[in-house]
C-alpha cells in the first residue's frame, strides 16, 4: 500500500478512537482511579509508596490497555468495514498495526502524560520521572500490540474483555519486569535494552498475527 | 512414524492398543520412581530434607509441561499449515494435560520449597523465578483452553487457537528470560527462606547424584507415556465426538 | 481462464460446523451477466458470496478472479461516526479515486445526510451509502448480498439503474436475493 491509504486509514482510526465515546476518557479514568486507590490499599508511608508506586503505575497502565480492547476489532468486524479493508489484498496486517498504533496514541500515551502527576502524587522521586515515562511509553505500545492480537482473536466473541484479559497477560509480563526494572535501572541496563528489544519484536510479530485473525474473524 | 499415524484410521488402530500399554507402563514406571523416591532414597539435607522428595514429581512435570507446551505449539504450526486435522485434534488434547502437569509441577514445586509448614510459603513461590515462569506457563493452557471454548464453529475454534499456540511459543523465550530477571532484583531480597529450601533442581551431571537422577528419569519416562495415553484418549474420544456430529448433521439434512 | 471471464469459480464447498452448506457448486461471470443467487434462509447464499469476495475461503474448490471487485454485505461497512461524505472520502483516498464525494452523493440522494454520522441515517440512508462506493470506483465485478434490503421504491429503482448502466457497459453482477427481483437476471443459481 502506498502513503496515501495508510495515512487516510490512521486518520480515520485515529478519529475513530477519538469518537468512539471512552476513547480516551475511560482508560484515563480507570488509570487516574486506580492510582488513587493505591494510598487506601498500602497506607500512606512514603517510602514505601515510593519505592512500590511505579510497579503499580505499571499495573495500572497494562489493566488500563485491556478497558478499550475489546471494541477496536469488534466493531469493524460488526459493521462491516473489516470487510472492506480485507478487500484490498495483503494490506490487513498493516492496516492492524495502524488501528494499534492510533489506539495506543488515544487511549495509551495520555497515561503516560499523566504518570508524573501520579507519581509526584505517590512520592516517586523526580528523577525516575523521565524514565519511566519513557518506559511506559514503550511497554504501552507492547501492552496494545498484544493485547491487539488477544483483541483480534476475540472478534466474533461477544463480551470478550475477560478472555482478552486471560490471553494478553502471560505476553505481557516480560514488558511488565523489563519496565519496572529500567525505571531504577535508568537507560544503560539490560532491562532498556531487554525492553527496547520486545517493543521491536512485538511490532514485527504482533500485526501479522493479528492479521491472520483477522482474516479469521471475517470467514 | 508421524506420518505413518497421521491417517485417522491407522490412529484409531494404533491407539487402541497403544493407550493400555502406555498407561500401564507409565503407571509402573511412576509408582516405581515413587515408591524408591518417597521410601528408599536418602533424605538431602541440603535440599530440604524429606521434603526434597516431591521432587520426583516436580521436577518429571516440569520438564513434561514445557514439552507439551511446545508440543501444542508444534501440532497448531502443522495444522495451521496443512491442516491436517489429527494435528488440530492433538493440539485439543494436549492443553488440558498440559495444563494439569502444569499445575502439579507448580504445586509439588511449593510443597519443595516450604521448609516446614506455615514458614515462608508465599516467599518461597514468590522467589524462585522457574515456579514463577512455571504458573505464566499455566496461563497460557488456560488462555488457548479458554479462546478454543469461547468460539463457536470447531474451523473458527482451531485456527485461532493455533494462532495463539503459536504466538505464544515465540513469546515463551522472552518470558523466561524475563522472569529470570526479575528474581534477581525483585524489592524483596533473596532471603535465606529460599537458600534453605530451595528447590533448584541441579541439572544432571553437576553434582546429582545418580541415586536421585535415576528415580527422576524413571518418573519423567513414566509421566510421559501416562501424559502420552490420556492424550491418545482425549483424542479418540474428540475422534468419535465429530463422527457423531457429522452423522447427525447428515441425518438432519436428509429429513 | 478466458480472458473475457470476470470470476470462475470451480466445486465451490462450504462447511459450517460438521454440517455442510453446499458442494460443488460451480459460476461463472462474462461482462453483461446478472447472476442471482437463491435458495432459502441459511442455505449458504451469503457464504458462497464471501467466498467469491476472498473473505472466506471455500472448503473446496478453486477461484480464479480477473481483476478488483466491489462488495457490499448485509451490513454496510459504515462506521457509527461516519458520515456518508467521510465514508466516501476515506475509501476514495484509499482506492485513489479523484471523484468528488458530493456529486456522487447528489445522484445517489443523499445530499441532506451528506453530513451526518451514519448512526443516526436510517438503514435505507445506509444502504444507498454504500451504494455510492459503486460509483466510487469503477470495478468490473460487483458481490452483493441482498442489495435491494432497506431500500424504498426510489431507492430500488436507483440500484436497478446502477445495475444496468454497469452491465450495458461490460460489468457483471453477483447477487444474492431473497424475493423477487426489480431486474431482470441473465442466470441463476439455487443453493
Amino acid at each position: 500500500m502506498s502513503a496515501a491509504p495508510l495515512l487516510s486509514a490512521f486518520r480515520q482510526s485515529l478519529f475513530e478512537a477519538w469518537a468512539s465515546g471512552a476513547g480516551v476518557l475511560l482508560p484515563l479514568g480507570f488509570f487516574a482511579g486506580t492510582a488513587a486507590m493505591v494510598p487506601f490499599t498500602l497506607g500512606s508511608e512514603a517510602e514505601l509508596l515510593s519505592r512500590v508506586g511505579p510497579g503499580i503505575l505499571w499495573l495500572a497502565l497494562a489493566l488500563s490497555s485491556m478497558v478499550t480492547l475489546e471494541r477496536v476489532f469488534q466493531a469493524d468486524l460488526q459493521d462491516g468495514a473489516l470487510d472492506l479493508w480485507l478487500q484490498d489484498t495483503g494490506s490487513i496486517s498493516l492496516v492492524a498495526a495502524i488501528k494499534t498504533l492510533t489506539h495506543w496514541l488515544v487511549s495509551g500515551f495520555p497515561l503516560v502524560l499523566l504518570t508524573p502527576l501520579i507519581g509526584f502524587m505517590l512520592g516517586v522521586p523526580t528523577t525516575k520521572m523521565i524514565p519511566a515515562m519513557i518506559g511506559y511509553s514503550m511497554g504501552g505500545l507492547i501492552f496494545f500490540l498484544w493485547g491487539g492480537v488477544a483483541a483480534a482473536l476475540s472478534a466474533s466473541v461477544a463480551r470478550a474483555g475477560l478472555l482478552i484479559a486471560l490471553i494478553a497477560l502471560p505476553l505481557y509480563v516480560p514488558a511488565l519486569i523489563f519496565g519496572v526494572q529500567m525505571i531504577d535501572a535508568g537507560f544503560n541496563s539490560p532491562s532498556f535494552m531487554l525492553l527496547s528489544a520486545s517493543t521491536l519484536f512485538a511490532l514485527g510479530v504482533a500485526p501479522a498475527a493479528m492479521g491472520a485473525a483477522l482474516r479469521l474473524a471475517a470467514e | 512414524m508421524l506420518s505413518y499415524l497421521a491417517n485417522p484410521f491407522r490412529f484409531m488402530r494404533f491407539s487402541k492398543i497403544a493407550i493400555p500399554i502406555s498407561f500401564a507402563a507409565g503407571l509402573l514406571m511412576v509408582a516405581w520412581s515413587l515408591y524408591n523416591g518417597l521410601f528408599v532414597v536418602p533424605p538431602d539435607e541440603a535440599q530440604g530434607g524429606d521434603l526434597m522428595r516431591a521432587m520426583f514429581t516436580h521436577v518429571p512435570s516440569a520438564w513434561l509441561c514445557m514439552g507439551l507446551y511446545a508440543a501444542l505449539a508444534v501440532s497448531s504450526f502443522i495444522w495451521y499449515i496443512w491442516r491436517h486435522e489429527l494435528a488440530d485434534v492433538a493440539a485439543r488434547a494436549i492443553a488440558p494435560i498440559g495444563a494439569g502437569y502444569t499445575a502439579l509441577c507448580f504445586i509439588t514445586g511449593s510443597i519443595w520449597g516450604q521448609k516446614g509448614w506455615g514458614a515462608g510459603w508465599h516467599n518461597l513461590i514468590l522467589g524462585d523465578s522457574r515456579l514463577m515462569s512455571v504458573l505464566v506457563l499455566f496461563f497460557l493452557f488456560l488462555g488457548y483452553i479458554a479462546l478454543r471454548a469461547a468460539l463457536e464453529t470447531r474451523q473458527k475454534a482451531a485456527r485461532a487457537a493455533a494462532i495463539l499456540a503459536m504466538v505464544g511459543m515465540i513469546n515463551v523465550p522472552i518470558i523466561k528470560v524475563s522472569v529470570d530477571m526479575w528474581q534477581t532484583t525483585t524489592i524483596h531480597q533473596p532471603s535465606s527462606v529460599i537458600s534453605i529450601g530451595a528447590p533448584e533442581p541441579r541439572e544432571e551431571g553437576s553434582g546429582m547424584d545418580w541415586v536421585y537422577l535415576q528415580q527422576l528419569l524413571w518418573g519423567f519416562g513414566g509421566h510421559s507415556l501416562l501424559a502420552a495415553a490420556m492424550i491418545m484418549m482425549l483424542m479418540r474420544s474428540e475422534v468419535y465426538g465429530q463422527q457423531a456430529e457429522r452423522a447427525l448433521a447428515l441425518k438432519l439434512e436428509g429429513s | 481462464m478466458n480472458k473475457s471471464l470476470l470470476i470462475q469459480g470451480r466445486g465451490l464447498g462450504a462447511v459450517r460446523g460438521e454440517r455442510v452448506l453446499f458442494r460443488e457448486i460451480s459460476i461463472t461471470a462474462t461482462p453483461g451477466d446478472l447472476i442471482l443467487l437463491r435458495g432459502a434462509n441459511g442455505s449458504g447464499k451469503t457464504t458462497l458470496l464471501r467466498q467469491l469476495a476472498g473473505l472466506s475461503e471455500p472448503q473446496n474448490g478453486e477461484i480464479e478472479r480477473a481483476g478488483l471487485h466491489h462488495w457490499i454485505g448485509h451490513t454496510n461497512g459504515l462506521k457509527a461516526h461516519a458520515t456518508p461524505e467521510s465514508h466516501l472520502r476515506h475509501w476514495g483516498r484509499v482506492w485513489g479515486s479523484e471523484i468528488d464525494p458530493t456529486t456522487l452523493l447528489k445522484e445517489m440522494g443523499l445530499s441532506r445526510p451528506a453530513k451526518v454520522p451514519s448512526r443516526m441515517l436510517s438503514a435505507g440512508q445506509k444502504r444507498r451509502t454504500a451504494l455510492a462506493r459503486l460509483k466510487l470506483q469503477s470495478r468490473p465485478l460487483w458481490l452483493l448480498d441482498e442489495p435491494f434490503n432497506a431500500l424504498d421504491t426510489s431507492g430500488q429503482a436507483l440500484l436497478a439503474d446502477l445495475i444496468t448502466t454497469h452491465r450495458a457497459t461490460g460489468g457483471a453482477v453477483i447477487a444474492a436475493l431473497h424475493g423477487a427481483a426489480a431486474v431482470e437476471a441473465s442466470s441463476e443459481v439455487t443453493l
